[in-house]
């Protein structure tokens, strides 16, 4: 090729790139022999990173279920897209802005919030919610206990740590709330979980949801030689040059030096975007469209090209830019926000010219489609790379790196200093519990989010399972819930996955929506070793297992390596997005009591197990946790056949508009969900309780999966407890709701009684608390 | 009637008080776009919430320049209805239709959720179908709501009655527990001396369906058909 001079590339420009060798030498052979410019060294670097290439996780994600007949669009385009009905799609996603958000908090999380949305709209579909599944370091000195692989003690949290982690959760939840709010996105909410391994690696992980009529969907696709390539949004500069690679490592204390490879959000010029995308894509005019998010302009040049085997050719000088003298290299490998890449029929562009102009939106044609299936970039009208596209996408490495089992380093056993048939002070336990971070309500965290706009919102975030929405112009709504439970992969992998499948999906049928598909964030540590990998592998079998049994396939989602810092990883954590269709808005079902004088009954999938296995399976709960201050044994067991037949039931219940409230029973228990009830509406309740031969603990705060607390209308109990039969269901009745107090008898005791406003005050006001209350720092340690 | 909604680049609630209006109210309404003065016969005018023009400088700082305020700010001064929320409070103070200003609220975050405001003046187009003292439960959503004026306009807008609506309790005291951004006087709304441009910070547009929370909003929306059609007989009557 005729093209600059190459600088003589050395093994240590290499390694800089994050390439090995022995990728080096591949590039070579798929150039043809020769060797590569630095621009071209640049582009398959960023192309070739696990965060683009997917090369170490792509063996394993092929087994997970991607089809059903709703699903129109499954992985590899910007986001999966579902059926719902009505002349109706939805577009979803979630992905991972962790590696970002942990150098510079808010700019992170603003980005991480801004290419979410627009892999929506790139495809054509209007954002119309959006969700955040976050999990931190330790926010308060309790509960703040590591469980370190390679020591035999706990190690508290140091106060700068504490500290530290409040000024990322402030600042990453600053930015999710800058970003949304100002683009007019509605937040429901999502999780928020707190433990200590996400110190130093802190996750955020932003789902977001679109609709589109199920005939003007757009692809990232590339076609008809000589048609113009246009760029459109804000201009380009010089940062975020080797994002992708930096998500492509550990970190170290150099980190910190990488905070000018975090891009910068502007939420009005996304918005602007998107107005302006979706009405240019209504000309007619626009034949595909990508945005550039990592690996930027790279990444939607060759991915466009490739998936319509044309190429694109790109001329360097068009490209609108923030600053002088940018390199062909630098441009190549920006990732500044708020751009996208467009192919427009020939002759036409000036339709879609004009729409962006009106917008007040850069747009300008800088390249042309061509028949080679090749990327073409010029500078100065000199080629400066010239690459085929498949050398970048599917003859991309992939890696089967070595699995090894693991075993955490946490006794299976009940500790011997630990009595759980203990005599104890269960209403305090509980208030306690309610105030501990990963219960407590996030009010604080929601209320900075816009959570209304839109005029959709019929459950907004707060005690609710799932964020539910009306569509407008129809009588359908969506439902859609995160849930992962890091805590339990790292005692289970496979099991803690299949719990977070079941979870999400739990809660969108708990507001009365069917499940219809799934998008999941997997957030591991470095893959290069054995033992991650494994975990990776089993997490993608407990998914695969999951999804299957309930009928939710995967559409998309996005894998996060590295999220180790000096060497120490986070738990392995699985992230599910679930979506499901109300056929009736109206009918959706809240979690709160709604009056007194209505019966509580609960539904669930298995009997309860013996004693041992009870006690096994405390140890991974949010009690043993939080109250004991320790870790052991197993996740509860879950069976998926079962769980099943429960979402059957409660959907079949909520359709039959029997139920006043349905909730999800998980972190914390029994105790834990049923005084979630009552909150909403200051209704309480009375329960009456058997223990079996299981401890009280085990009976109010245990995790046994598969339950839903459902309310009811009295007379109704028996017909409720036909239907639920009738799926192999169990449904007990529990009690009845009552003004005021929540009181719970185990075997005709009193082991629980409180006033809901005393348990509703530990729940609300903790962690505002936590974060106003700062870490003692003169007993802080050095470093 | 004829509502006309405008757009500025930023706007986000402009398609949530069009579709309150077409689809509740049931009324005629249209767009307008913010390079545009002509305002298309519309006999009331809605500067929308959101974040027009990002809000970069100062909240409604740049929009007070677009060409549609000067049609809308001769509109007003002719006597025509004028509805800001939000964001398009903001903006009509930087117009100057309306006195005083809104900082950055008492908390330094942004705020949204339920809050009740008590109407403190029921004979103005925007409230007509409240009585005095009525509790209304309305949405907030913003950064910027925390009013601010000298304490001679305070005085004036007492004094004649353009304190529309205060954040209060749900049984309509004005205390400061009530108030959720730090206004002066738990201000939530303010009108002109002639009645005809009214500013509030909560947004009835996300109050006017049952199944989003409430239908309270809807109140302000029918007061302004009703004013509208009583001041048209009014005028067919002469």
């Amino acid at each position: 090729m005729t093209t600059s001079a190459t600088l003589g590339i050395t093994p240590e420009l290499i390694r800089e790139h994050g390439l090995t060798l022995d990728e080096f030498e591949k590039i070579k052979t798929l150039l043809g022999g020769r060797e590569p410019t630095v621009p071209e060294l640049g582009i398959f670097s960023v192309m070739w990173s696990e965060h683009c290439s997917y090369k170490s996780s792509r063996v394993h994600l092929k087994r997970l279920p991607t089809c059903s007949r709703r699903v129109l669009q499954g992985p590899g385009e910007n986001a999966g897209i579902v059926d719902i009905g009505d002349g109706w799609a939805c577009a979803f996603k979630i992905e991972s802005h962790n590696h970002p958000s942990f150098i510079e908090p808010f700019q992170g999380a603003t980005t991480g919030v801004g290419g979410i949305l627009r892999d929506i709209f790139t495809m054509g579909a209007r954002p119309v919610a959006v969700m955040d599944s976050l999990r931190f370091g330790p926010i308060s000195a309790r509960g703040g206990r590591k469980f370190l692989a390679d020591a035999d003690s706990n190690v508290a949290t140091s106060p700068a740590e504490i500290h530290r982690n409040h000024s990322i959760l402030e600042g990453v939840v600053g930015g999710i709330a800058s970003y949304g709010n100002c683009f007019g996105v509605p937040n429901l909410g999502g999780e928020t979980k707190f433990e200590p391994c996400y110190s130093g690696n802190p996750l955020v992980n932003a789902f977001a949801l679109g609709l589109v009529r199920k005939d003007q969907i757009f692809y990232a696709k590339a076609a008809g030689e000589g048609n113009p390539v246009i760029y459109v949004g804000a201009k380009t500069g010089r940062d975020g040059i080797h994002g992708a690679t930096m998500a492509s490592e550990e970190f170290s204390q150099a980190s910190e030096a990488k905070r000018p490879n975090v891009q910068v959000g502007d939420p009005f010029l996304e918005k602007l975007l998107l107005e302006a995308c979706l009405e240019a894509m209504q000309t007619g005019a626009v034949v595909g469209i990508q945005d550039m998010g990592a690996a930027g302009l790279t990444c939607s040049t060759c991915e466009m090209g490739a998936r319509g085997r044309v190429g694109l050719e790109i001329e360097m000088d068009m490209v609108p830019q923030r600053e002088t003298g940018m390199s062909a290299y630098e441009i190549m490998l920006s990732e500044s926000q708020e751009r996208m890449l467009l192919v427009a029929q020939k002759g036409r562009e000036e339709e879609v010219l004009r729409v962006f102009q009106k917008w007040g939106l850069d747009a300008v044609q800088i390249g042309r489609v061509i028949p080679e299936n090749t990327m073409r970039v010029l500078e100065h009208g000199k080629v400066v790379a010239e690459i085929p596209n498949e050398a970048l996408t599917d003859d991309a490495p992939v890696y089967k790196r070595p699995l090894e089992r693991w075993e955490p380093p946490v006794a299976r056993e009940v500790p011997e200093h630990i009595q759980l048939g203990m005599t104890r002070d269960l209403t305090g336990d509980l208030k306690n519990l309610l105030a501990s971070p990963n219960i407590c309500s996030k009010r604080w965290i929601w209320q900075q989010y816009d959570h209304m706009v839109q005029t959709n919102t019929v459950e907004g975030p707060g005690a609710g399972d799932a964020g539910v929405i009306r569509i407008k112009g129809s009588q359908r709504g969506l439902a859609m819930a995160l849930d992962g439970n890091g805590r339990w992969c790292y005692l289970d992998p496979r099991l803690g996955a299949m719990h977070a499948v079941a979870e999400a999906a739990r809660n969108v049928a708990c507001s009365g929506a069917t499940p219809v598909g799934a998008t999941n964030c997997l957030n591991f540590g470095n893959p290069e070793k054995a033992h991650i990998m494994w975990q990776f592998s089993q997490v993608i079998d407990g998914i695969t297992r999951a999804c299957e049994e309930l009928d939710v396939p995967i559409t998309g989602g996005n894998v996060s390596f590295y999220n180790e810092t000096l060497g120490e990883g986070i738990y392995p954590t699985p992230v599910l997005g679930v979506v499901g269709i109300l056929e009736d808005e109206r009918k959706a079902v809240r979690p709160d009591f709604r009056e007194a004088g209505r019966a509580i009954v609960l539904l669930r999938a298995s009997e309860p197990g013996d004693a041992i296995d009870a006690a096994f399976e405390f140890g991974s709960s949010e009690y043993a946790k939080e109250i004991l201050g320790e870790l052991w044994g197993y996740p509860p067991q879950l069976e998926l056949k079962g769980e099943a037949a429960l979402q059957k039931t409660v959907l079949e219940l909520a359709q039959a508009g029997v139920l006043d409230s349905a909730h999800d029973c998980s972190e914390g228990g029994l105790a834990v969900a049923l005084s979630e009830c009552c909150f909403q509406n200051g209704v309480g309740a009375k329960i009456e309780l058997s223990s079996s031969d299981l401890t009280a603990v085990c009976v109010l705060f245990g995790e046994d999966a598969s339950r839903i607390v459902i309310s009811c209308d009295p007379s109704l109990v028996s017909a409720i407890k036909q239907i639920a039969a009738k799926h192999g269901i169990e449904a007990d009745l529990l009690g009845e709701t009552v003004p005021d107090v929540l009181e719970i008898k185990l075997d005709n005791k009193v082991v629980i009684s409180a006033p809901v406003s005393l348990l509703h005050g530990a729940y609300e006001g903790s962690l505002q608390k936590a974060l106003s209350t700062e870490p003692d720092l003169a007993t802080m340690s050095s470093g | 009637m004829k509502f006309g909604v405008l757009i500025f680049p930023g706007s986000n609630c402009d398609h949530d008080a069009y579709w309150t209006i077409q689809q509740i109210a049931k009324q005629p309404v249209t767009f307008l776009w913010h390079e545009s003065h002509d305002l298309e016969n519309c006999d009331a005018i809605i500067v929308p919430g959101g974040f027009a023009y990002g809000d970069y400088l100062r909240t409604g700082a740049i929009a007070r320049f677009s060409p549609v305020m000067e049609s809308v700010k001769r509109f007003a001064d002719a006597g025509g209805l004028v509805l800001g929320i939000c964001n398009g409070f903001q903006i009509l103070c930087e117009s100057g239709l309306l006195p005083g200003a809104l900082m950055r609220n008492i908390g330094l975050k942004y705020v949204c959720k339920p809050v009740h405001v008590r109407v403190e003046n029921a004979d103005t187009p925007f409230t007509s179908a409240c009585r005095e003292h009525d509790v209304l439960n309305i949405p907030i959503g913003h950064m910027e709501g925390n009013y601010f004026c000298d304490d001679r306009t305070l005085a004036e807008l007492r004094q004649d009655h353009r304190i529309v609506f205060r954040y209060s309790t749900l049984e309509g005291e004005i205390t400061a527990e009530a108030n959720p951004n730090g206004s002066l006087d738990n201000i939530a709304g303010i009108c002109s001396a002639g009645r005809n441009v009214l500013g509030m910070m909560p947004h009835p547009e996300r109050a006017s369906e049952p199944q989003l929370g409430g239908t309270d909003g809807l109140k302000i929306f029918a007061s302004i058909v009703a004013s509208f059609a009583a001041s048209r007989e009014t005028i067919l009557s002469r």
